[in-house]
């Protein structure tokens, strides 16, 4: 398999997306908490400066004052990292956002071991399941620039509160340009019949790897891409367990309350088949490179096809 | 300064009078709730929606009108009752207050009530909702007023802060803060848990145009709002000294009147003292 990195930051690809949006659509506002340079949003605030909002350092107020910019009928994009846009503000999107059903796009950048070099504080393991016992919450982690540049204008007319769970960096490509998405479907990248690997944001490629190291070894691995991790395609999942009989699952994100889980809870409900978990072993972030934390983490194509392997022999 | 004609100032203390009873048979008819805190704040609700606010009773969302946050959302029987009588819905539903499938929920919720502009209840939040709504209007060249109530207990929330910090330097003209300073909060009295200290001054100190009145004194009130709206380039606060359970005999005063149990008996008495005119 051809992987190759796309030279462009997903941050610009989106920032850039948002801007042209932005031209026909006076109601997209932008707001960020001191991360502006960061998150690309600079960008905005210099193309639109009326319509760009740096509040400081106070994520709270920033979800609350987004809230408020709903109420008068903007469509507020909200920015920070991951962390802080889920778990530091989580009341705000509890009840101001949500419960109060006011349309604000809440934008958590650097997810996961993506954080590298700002180390375990500022490392979210666990936004996605932060976010996702919100009624109403949408989840998506858009996993390259075509899909990021296809998915921003679906995402900003989607009617209520949406958690876009952002990579900054250069990704991997792993979308033909021209692809297009619907928020709620996963996609199939490989087709296979002994099991399913089901991946989200940077394991996708991993996945990827992992499928042609497996061929390798003679097994059939299919890999799909669930992009949404609320509301999950659930037809997509059972379709997979009854076809291949075995499902893996590959985030960058604990095990726990992630993809793994609501992978978990659909195979429960309606198809049980053996599943193996690929993420984070309920552990803390911790400093380093993304390579060095995918070995740290065991998030590595290797590990997916160890896993692979334990799974198929409960088969 | 603009001062209030005496007949509207007699109007708008019989209307405070008709909120204060309307709101004590509403939460008398369900035996419990916030009285304290709803009782400190009905001058203001008088003098809002009996003369400041530009409102449509018919047409709730009417998006010329002024907005209300009251970010002390627990407050809202008092809110519901004023609604009431100003016509948003007839006032037989307001003994349905926290009945099953209710439209008058303990907490505002803007999605069930008419006329409530936004959702509050978990402390500290409606204060930035209601910046993002008054931010919202200006940046739309509108000129709808946003009116903000807070508690005095709220203000030990640390998002209050990070609003007053962001709200004094975003200049907000077209916002009015009300902090409803009755001295007391669910556990006692505040001094004696965690003090605010000068409140005046530390708005003042981020930015603010900060005064404070007599929260019970209707003309008070109007002149101060209309002090505020007459400064230009800042962002308004009017503190108001209130007294918790304000015109309730059994509740005012007392140590634990946030949220309070009362018999028919003590509300009977309450309204009578009330519509003879008592002092309590």
């Amino acid at each position: 398999m051809n992987l190759t990195l796309d030279n462009r930051a997903m941050k610009d690809v989106y920032i850039e997306t948002l801007i042209k949006l932005a031209e026909e659509d006076q109601r997209i506002v932008v707001l960020d908490a001191d991360l502006m340079h960061s998150n690309s949003t600079i960008r905005f605030m210099e193309a639109y400066p009326g319509r760009a909002i740096n509040v400081g350092v106070q994520e709270a107020n920033m979800i609350g004052t987004a809230a408020g910019l709903a109420a008068t009928g903007k469509i507020p994009f909200s920015h920070t990292f991951s962390c802080f846009n889920t778990r530091r503000a989580l009341d705000q999107i509890y009840m101001s956002v949500a419960y109060a059903k006011l349309n604000v796009k809440i934008v958590g950048t650097d997810p996961g071991i993506t954080a590298a070099y700002n180390g375990g504080t500022h490392m979210p393991l666990e936004d996605i399941g932060v976010v996702r016992g919100i009624p109403t919450m949408t989840v998506i982690e858009p996993v390259d620039n075509v899909m990021m540049e296809a998915l921003v204008k679906d995402i900003a007319y989607h009617p209520g509160p949406v958690y876009l769970r952002v990579n900054r960096k250069e990704p991997v490509q792993i979308y033909a340009p021209g692809t297009e998405f619907e928020i709620g479907k996963g996609k199939t990248l490989k087709e296979g019949k002994d099991l399913t690997l089901i991946a989200s944001g940077i394991m996708v490629a991993e996945s990827l790897k992992a499928a042609s190291m497996l061929e390798e070894k003679g097994i059939s691995g299919r890999v799909v891409n669930i992009f949404t991790i609320k509301p999950i395609d659930k037809e997509l999942i059972v379709d997979s367990a009854r076809e291949t009989g075995a499902i893996v699952t590959c985030e960058n994100h604990n095990v726990i309350n992630g993809l793994g889980s609501a992978v978990a809870e659909v195979l429960a409900e309606n198809s049980p088949v053996p599943l193996e978990r690929v993420g984070v072993q309920d552990l803390f972030g911790e400093v380093g490179s993304v390579d060095y934390l995918q070995q740290r983490f065991a998030m590595t194509a290797e590990d997916i096809v160890a896993k692979a392997e334990k799974c198929l022999a409960r088969k | 300064m603009s001062k209030l004609q005496a007949a509207v100032g007699e109007r708008l203390e019989a209307f405070a009078k008709e909120i204060r009873i309307t709101t004590l048979k509403e939460l008398g008819h369900l035996g419990f709730g916030h009285l304290g805190g709803a009782m400190s704040i009905v001058e203001v609700l008088a003098v809002l929606y009996g003369e400041v606010m530009k409102i449509d009773p018919k047409n709730p969302q009417w998006e010329e009108r002024d907005w209300l946050v009251l970010s002390k959302g627990h407050a809202g029987p008092a809110l519901y009752a004023t609604l009431a009588l100003k016509g948003y819905f007839p006032r037989e539903m307001l003994f349905t207050l926290n009945q099953g499938g209710t439209k008058l929920p303990s907490h505002a919720d803007r999605n069930l009530t008419p006329g409530v502009d936004m959702t509050t209840g978990s402390l500290g939040q409606g204060f930035s909702t209601g910046l993002g709504v008054a931010l919202g209007h200006r940046l739309d060249g509108k000129d709808n007023n946003v009116y903000i109530i807070l508690g005095d207990g709220e203000c030990q929330e640390g998002q209050i802060w990070e609003g007053v910090l962001y709200g004094g330097n975003a200049k907000l003209d077209n916002l009015i803060v009300f902090v409803d300073y009755n001295k007391q909060q669910l556990d006692g009295f505040i001094d004696q848990i965690n003090p605010l200290g000068d409140l005046r001054a530390k708005w003042e100190e981020f930015g603010w145009h900060a005064q404070e009145v007599d929260g019970h004194d209707v003309g008070a009130i109007f002149t101060a709002i209309q002090a505020a709206k007459a400064t230009k380039g800042k962002s308004s606060v009017i503190i108001l000294d209130t007294i918790k359970g304000k015109g309730c005999h059994f509740a005012e005063g007392v140590k634990l009147n946030h949220h309070m149990r009362f018999t028919q008996e003590q509300i009977a008495e309450a309204l009578e003292r009330l519509e003879g005119g008592q002092q309590t």
